[in-house]
C-alpha cells in the first residue's frame, strides 16, 4: 500500500465520515456536504473533546448511584430484600456459577470504570498534545468501542429477571433505581466513545480542536 | 463547486478514518483486507460476494428477528404458578414497574435497533443490485451504519442466560422457540457485517449532487476488474 504521509487535513483534504468520499472544498472551514451522500462534512467532529468532557463526567456521576442503589428490589411472602449489582455478583459465586459470577463482574463493573479512565486518559493526552504511543492510543479508542456495549449486559439481566419471577403471591421482583443509572452510565459511555475523534490523537502538535 | 479526489486507474484514495492519513487501496484479491500503514485500522475489505450474499442473511435474520420478537423466549413454573415472556414483554414488565426510561433502552437495543438495522439492510442491499440506486439509500445505509453498534441480541443473550442461571435456583425453566431464534440472530447478525462491503453500495449509488461517478457506471460497462 502507498502512503504520501500526509493527512487529509494536512493536504486540505476532507473525508466523508459516512461514504469515506475525499473531496476538496474551496472553503476548508465549511466544506458543507458530501456530494455523494449528502452528509454533512467535518474535517474534524466538531467540539469532539468539550462533548466528550461532558459526557465522560455524566457517565462518572451517574457511576455511583449506579452501583450504591439496589438494582432489584426481591420480595417473598411479604419481605423485601434489595439486591445491588454487586450483590448480584455475589449471589452468583455464591451458588457455584463462579465463571458467570466473573462475566458479569467485567461487564458490569470494571468494563464501565475501565471505560471512564480510557477515554479520560485520551482526552488528557489528546489535549496535552502527548506525541507518543498514537497507535497504542488509537488501540485502546478502538477497544472502549467495541466492548463498550458489553456492560449493558446486567441491565438485560435485571429485565428479564424482573418479567419472569411475576408469581405473586409467592414471589415478585421490581427493578430499582440503580439499573436506570446503570443504563445511563452505558449510553453516556457510548456516546462519548462515538463523539471522541480519534484522529485528534495523530493531530498532536499541528492542533485543529479550539 | 466541491472538487473531487478521482482515483488514479483502480487505485481508491482514501483517508483512514481512524488517523487520517492519506493512502491508496489497491486492487484486493477476494478475502483479502488493507489495513492502514500508520494505525492499523482495516480501510477495506473485499468480501466474495459482497451484495447477494448479505441480502440473503439479512433477510433469513428478518425471518428469525419476527420470531424472537413473537414467540415467548421461555417459560417458567414453580409450585403450579407459570410465567413466560417475549422480549418486549420483558422491557413492557419494566415500563410497568416504573422504569419507563430503562424500558425504553432495553426495547431500543433488543427490538428497535436490529429492527431498523434489519430494514435499512434489505432496503440497501435490494435497491444496490440494479446500479445506479437511488441517492436516498445512502442517506438509508448511514442510518443502518449507526444502528450496528446499538443492536446488542448477542449482549441480550447473554443477559437472558445470566438471568435464567439465578432463576434455575427458584423455578422450572424451559426455553422456547423464542429464545431458539434469538440464538439464530446471534450468530446471523456479526455474518452480515463480514460479509458486506458498505464500498459495494458507495460505488453504485446516485450523487446527491446529481453526477455519477466514473466507477458506479457499472451498469452496461465492463466491470473495473475486468477492464484492466
Ligand atoms: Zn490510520
Amino acid at each position: 500500500m502507498s502512503a504520501t504521509g500526509l493527512t487529509a487535513a494536512q493536504a486540505g483534504l476532507v473525508s466523508c465520515e459516512t461514504c469515506n468520499l475525499l473531496t476538496q472544498p474551496v472553503h476548508p472551514e465549511r466544506p458543507g456536504h458530501c456530494p455523494r451522500c449528502g452528509a454533512e462534512l467535518e474535517s474534524r467532529r466538531p467540539r469532539s473533546i468539550q462533548y466528550t468532557w461532558a459526557l465522560v463526567i455524566a457517565a462518572a456521576i451517574c457511576y455511583i448511584p449506579a452501583n450504591l442503589l439496589p438494582v432489584m428490589n426481591t420480595t417473598t411472602l411479604g419481605t423485601t430484600e434489595p439486591d445491588t449489582i454487586m450483590g448480584g455478583v455475589v449471589f452468583l459465586y455464591t451458588s457455584g456459577s463462579w465463571p458467570l459470577a466473573l462475566v458479569v463482574l467485567i461487564a458490569s463493573v470494571m468494563v464501565p470504570i475501565g471505560k471512564l479512565i480510557a477515554l479520560t486518559y485520551l482526552l488528557v493526552t489528546v489535549q496535552r498534545g502527548v506525541q507518543g504511543g498514537t497507535r497504542e492510543r488509537t488501540r485502546l479508542y478502538r477497544m472502549v468501542e467495541i466492548i463498550g456495549r458489553w456492560s449493558m449486559l446486567d441491565v438485560f439481566v435485571d429485565t428479564f429477571t424482573v418479567a419472569l419471577l411475576q408469581l405473586k403471591p409467592l414471589m415478585s421482583v421490581e427493578p430499582g433505581l440503580g439499573v436506570l443509572f446503570f443504563a445511563a452510565v452505558v449510553v453516556l459511555t457510548m456516546l462519548a466513545a462515538e463523539t471522541f475523534d480519534p484522529r485528534l490523537i495523530w493531530d498532536s502538535g499541528t492542533r485543529v480542536e479550539k | 463547486m466541491q472538487a473531487t479526489v478521482e482515483p488514479a486507474g483502480a487505485m481508491e484514495t482514501v483517508a483512514c478514518p481512524d488517523c487520517d492519513l492519506l493512502q491508496q487501496i489497491p486492487p484486493l484479491n477476494p478475502s483479502d483486507r488493507a489495513r492502514c500503514t500508520r494505525c492499523g485500522h482495516i480501510l477495506a475489505t473485499a468480501p466474495r460476494d459482497p451484495l447477494d450474499l448479505p441480502l440473503a442473511l439479512t433477510f433469513t435474520a428478518a425471518i428469525f428477528l419476527i420470531i424472537a420478537n413473537t414467540i415467548p423466549l421461555m417459560g417458567l413454573s414453580v409450585l403450579g404458578l407459570t410465567a413466560s415472556t417475549t422480549i418486549l414483554g420483558g422491557a413492557l414488565e419494566m415500563w410497568q414497574t416504573g422504569e419507563p426510561i430503562t424500558a425504553a433502552i432495553v426495547a431500543f437495543c433488543a427490538v428497535i435497533a436490529p429492527a431498523l438495522y434489519t430494514v435499512f439492510m434489505l432496503a440497501v442491499l435490494i435497491a444496490a443490485r440494479r446500479p445506479p440506486a437511488p441517492h436516498w439509500i445512502g442517506e438509508m445505509l448511514r442510518w443502518a451504519l449507526s444502528m450496528q453498534p446499538w443492536s446488542m441480541i448477542e449482549v441480550m443473550m447473554l443477559g437472558i442466560l445470566v438471568a435464567l442461571i439465578k432463576i434455575a435456583e427458584l423455578a422450572t425453566v424451559d426455553p422456547g422457540i423464542g429464545m431458539f431464534a434469538v440464538g439464530m440472530l446471534v450468530v446471523l447478525f456479526p455474518a452480515i457485517m463480514v460479509s458486506f462491503d458498505p464500498r459495494e453500495v458507495w460505488k453504485r449509488v446516485e450523487w446527491v449532487d446529481g453526477r455519477l461517478h466514473p466507477l458506479s457506471a457499472v451498469r452496461g460497462t465492463p466491470r473495473m476488474e475486468q477492464a484492466q
